[in-house]
């Protein structure tokens, strides 16, 4: 391949953003035909990366070449124009237009100056056969899934003239088999000569799909490595520039597969949408690692488990109690809490300072009437902040401008400093790097050992594991089986979570 | 650089621009004199004129960083002016201190309830803050007219003109009520959490929820607290002109309110807000509405004067218009503005 001449080449690029360089003097380069994944932490440059070669940010110094000719994108329709399409996590498409309509948006086919929805409708199928999709062309784009619609993106920048696709973390919502559809989809468009740019910080999807690596590190390029010559610890290593934080192996407690003391019990839970008559139990000190794929209902369960959605039926204990959770702050004050997934949706106030943010459920407690003092304000936020480690450790600073690990971070001091009794974590380390991602697991353990009864949800089969003591394996709304985390390994755990999905080969 | 940077320099600098434009243009417009011990002059007016759209633009500031709007504004001050006029009115004795309290009490009484209505509206039952507010805004001057039986009620009460038109010390009444709400309303929500976790529902309702913020009683006290300080812009607004008029009463002042609101730099999507802020837009529509009269600007073409000004002002303190200035002055290779210090030799 070192023969081919470079479809994409970056030299020397560097976008400043005020006195912050974003990105410094970085040269990149794809080939057509490939799959090249971008790694690095958060903050490392990927995001300015991509933007700077979609036409989102201008160059402050720096050239960039597409297929030996040195282009200026403008905007990310020139780049369009130009053959390089982007198709982002959270997709940008129109959910109440049609499949046909999004796909051709824009650049409809006329008629006599109208718009032909015939030829749209015919010439869309063309585009998603050619992808070996089965999707409708006519159907309302809103009523497809994520993958789904991630897909139809991927379809309408194939309709252009496409040289460049870059997919940033297209699979973090996906399930395994959506990823495979993503997968198949990608390597047939590899066939075609196109270069692909796949962004993810999932790295089994980065060693199966990409052939070329490219590592940045706060801002500054690290360097660009063959996927089959890189081991994955070296990769790690060279995106964290330091040794790997171990995770703390912890004393599990060995227990019976089920507490016979639990700390808080849920019976037969019902809940809109999709939760039906699931069991719960969780004992202090203990960490249950809840997994199932998307839509088996993860989410679900502990927003009624938590007081955010009320459960139509089924019962909660709490110490033997009955309880019934009216709402998350009533659920607050008896100390469960709920961190969402959705950090940006769900969680933060990213105007408002990291102070701010952690105070605020303490202070929403209290009562808008009661402030707590200034004083102690700056304390209780100081001491989370150095408790966990959020950087950079200046209460003062705006949440929007952290990192998505230290985002997360200032989520679980605005609950911890509740002093929460059982605290039920949906997703913490979704999209976030590497080593705030082994700080939030090391976290996990220590609360549990404290005496907190914690529920700990995420898509990553192997985290639920290390973290969890015991795991509840959800299927379509239901606990299917709840085992203890050692008498499971990813790959029986993936063939449990899976099971309904598997019919026979 | 820092005070370039502070969210309230380009609110001020519009204000004070305004200001020096007028002086310069005709330096009578600053005069102060003294007569009686008491001062007068353009800028005492403008401190004492702008105590009804201060009042409103402060309860529309808590309002707005809730992410909601108060339309009926103008429409409770009718209300309240014409139930202060009428109490007085129907009194044997309207010039009384005593039946100008109860008048005003009443009044401002009612200001409240109306309030805690649009309030319930938006907090229990969900509408959407225009649309709640839109209600109150068309039916309230019916509603006044109502009270003063469909005339235009004047009345004769010397402690009731008092408030207007009255001095205390120095300066004028009016201006020491506006002052003392100002105080008030900033204690409110600074010296309590209030404040806090107003932003907090103003910029993620959600989020606020999860975290146990009972965001209906906090967007319901900002409705209560626009329709208590519309009830007393009305009853100053009726002791200035001493006559319940329900059509002209707080005509428009909504919309002049808001105006004020956002040129004081707090957003309209909610969240961060700014009194001081406010304080300083409403100084900037009052002193132009006074300049357009001092400077005999014709009533035909005030309006257009009005919107160019304003037009003006709002580009000043537009941050795309600021990156423009910046980048222009980069390109002609003088009074590059970099943000610090370390940022010189790019700039050069």
């Amino acid at each position: 391949m070192d023969g081919a001449e470079p479809l994409v080449e970056l030299e020397g690029a560097t976008v400043r953003f005020g006195a912050f360089t974003a990105l410094d003097g970085v040269d990149f380069r794809m080939f057509p035909g490939e799959v090249h994944s971008l790694m690095g932490e958060n903050g490392a440059g990927k995001s300015t990366l991509i933007k700077a070669i979609t036409g989102v940010l201008p160059l402050d110094e720096g050239s960039l070449t597409l297929a030996g000719e040195s282009v200026q994108f403008a905007t990310p329709h020139a780049a369009q124009a130009a053959g390089v399409s982007t198709v982002y996590q959270e997709v940008d498409l129109l959910p109440n237009l049609s499949v046909a309509e999004n796909i051709w948006l824009g650049r409809e086919p006329r008629r006599f100056g109208l718009i032909d929805n015939a030829a749209m409708r015919r010439q869309a199928s063309e585009v998603l056969d050619g992808l070996g999709l089965d999707i409708d062309p006519a159907s309302i784009l809103g009523s497809h899934s994520l993958a789904v619609q991630q897909l139809v993106a991927i379809a309408r920048a194939i309709s252009t003239d496409l040289r460049v696709l870059v997919l940033d973390e297209p699979t973090s919502s996906l399930d395994t088999d959506e990823v495979a559809e993503l997968f198949r989809v990608i390597r047939d468009l590899k066939q075609r000569g196109v270069a692909i740019l796949f962004v993810s910080h999932f790295l089994d999807q980065v060693y199966e799909i990409c052939d070329r690596v490219t590592v940045l590190r706060d801002g500054a390029l690290v360097g660009e490595y063959l996927t089959t010559e890189l081991l994955r610890i070296d990769l790690v290593q060279k995106m964290l520039g330091r040794d790997v934080a171990e995770f703390a192996t912890r004393e599990r407690v060995v227990e019976p597969d089920l507490p016979p003391d639990p700390f808080l019990s849920a019976r037969g839970i019902t809940s809109a949408p999709g939760i039906v008559d699931a069991d719960i139990d969780v004992a202090e000190g203990e960490v249950l690692g809840l997994a199932g794929l998307l839509g088996s209902g993860r989410t679900e369960l502990a927003r009624a488990l938590t007081g955010i959605d009320r459960p139509q039926s089924g019962i909660i204990r709490i110490e033997k109690s009955e309880v019934r959770l009216e709402s998350p702050r009533h659920a607050l004050q008896i100390g469960v809490v709920y961190s969402s997934e959705n950090r940006r949706t769900e969680g933060l106030l990213p105007e408002l300072s990291i102070l701010e943010n952690i105070v605020l459920a303490v202070q929403a407690q209290q009562g808008a009437m009661r402030r707590i003092p200034l004083a102690r304000q700056r304390e209780l936020a100081m001491s989370w902040i150095d408790a966990l480690g959020i950087r950079p450790s200046d209460p003062d600073r705006k949440v929007g401008t952290l990192s998505g690990g230290n985002q997360q971070k200032v989520m679980l001091a605005r609950l911890l400093a509740l002093s929460p009794r059982v605290l039920v974590l949906d997703e913490p380390t979704r999209g976030i790097d590497v080593g705030a991602k082994v700080e939030i697991q090391n976290l996990v353990g220590e609360l549990a050992d404290n005496g907190l009864a914690v529920i700990f949800i995420s898509a990553e089969l192997e985290e639920v594991l290390r973290v969890g003591d015991r795991v509840a394996i959800l299927r379509e709304g239901r606990v299917a089986e709840t085992l203890t985390a050692d008498s499971l390994n990813p790959d029986t755990l993936l063939a449990l979570v899976a099971q309904p999905d598997l019919p026979e080969a | 650089m820092r005070i370039l940077r502070h969210r309230l320099f380009w609110p001020a600098a519009a204000l004070v621009t305004l200001l020096v434009v007028n002086t310069i243009a005709n330096p009578n417009f600053a005069r102060i004199t003294i007569r009686d011990g008491q001062l007068y002059g353009n800028p005492i007016t403008i401190l004492r004129d702008s105590a009804p759209l201060m009042l409103v633009a402060l309860g529309m500031t808590l309002v707005i960083a809730t992410r909601g709007i108060d339309l009926s504004v103008g429409a409770i001050m009718a209300v309240s002016g014409a139930v202060a006029l009428t109490i007085i009115d129907d009194s044997p004795n309207p010039g009384s201190v005593g039946t100008v309290v109860v008048a005003v009490i009443v009044a401002v009484v009612v200001g409240l309830v109306l309030g805690v209505w649009n309030g319930f509206l938006v907090s229990v039952i969900g509408i959407q803050p225009i649309i709640a507010t839109l209600v109150l805004m068309l039916a309230g001057r019916g509603v006044a007219l109502l009270i003063t039986g469909g005339e235009i009620t004047t009345v004769n009460s010397a402690p009731y003109k008092f408030i207007a038109s009255g001095y205390l010390i120095i300066l004028p009444i009016a201006f020491f009520i506006w002052v003392a709400a100002v105080v008030v309303v900033s204690m409110l929500e600074r010296r309590t959490a209030l404040g806090m976790l107003t932003e907090s529902v103003g910029i993620n309702p959600e989020a606020s929820r999860l975290a146990g913020v009972r965001s209906r009683g906090i967007i319901w006290s900002a409705y209560i607290a626009s329709g208590v300080l519309a009830g007393i812009a009305g009853v100053i607004y009726a002791s200035n002109t001493m006559a319940a008029d329900a059509n002209s009463a707080g005509y428009l002042i909504e919309l002049y309110a808001i105006l004020a609101v956002v040129l004081g730099g707090t957003s309209l999507m909610g969240g961060k807000f700014s009194i001081a802020g406010t304080v300083i837009g409403v100084m900037t529509v009052q002193a132009l509405e006074k300049a357009i009269l001092f400077l005999g600007v014709p009533p035909a073409q005030a309006p257009v004067f009005f919107a160019v000004v304003v037009v003006v002002v709002v580009l000043l303190q537009a941050p795309r218009v600021h990156a423009w200035g910046r980048a222009a002055g980069r390109r002609m290779g003088v009074g590059a503005k970099p943000r610090t210090d370390d940022r010189k030799e790019v700039a050069a």
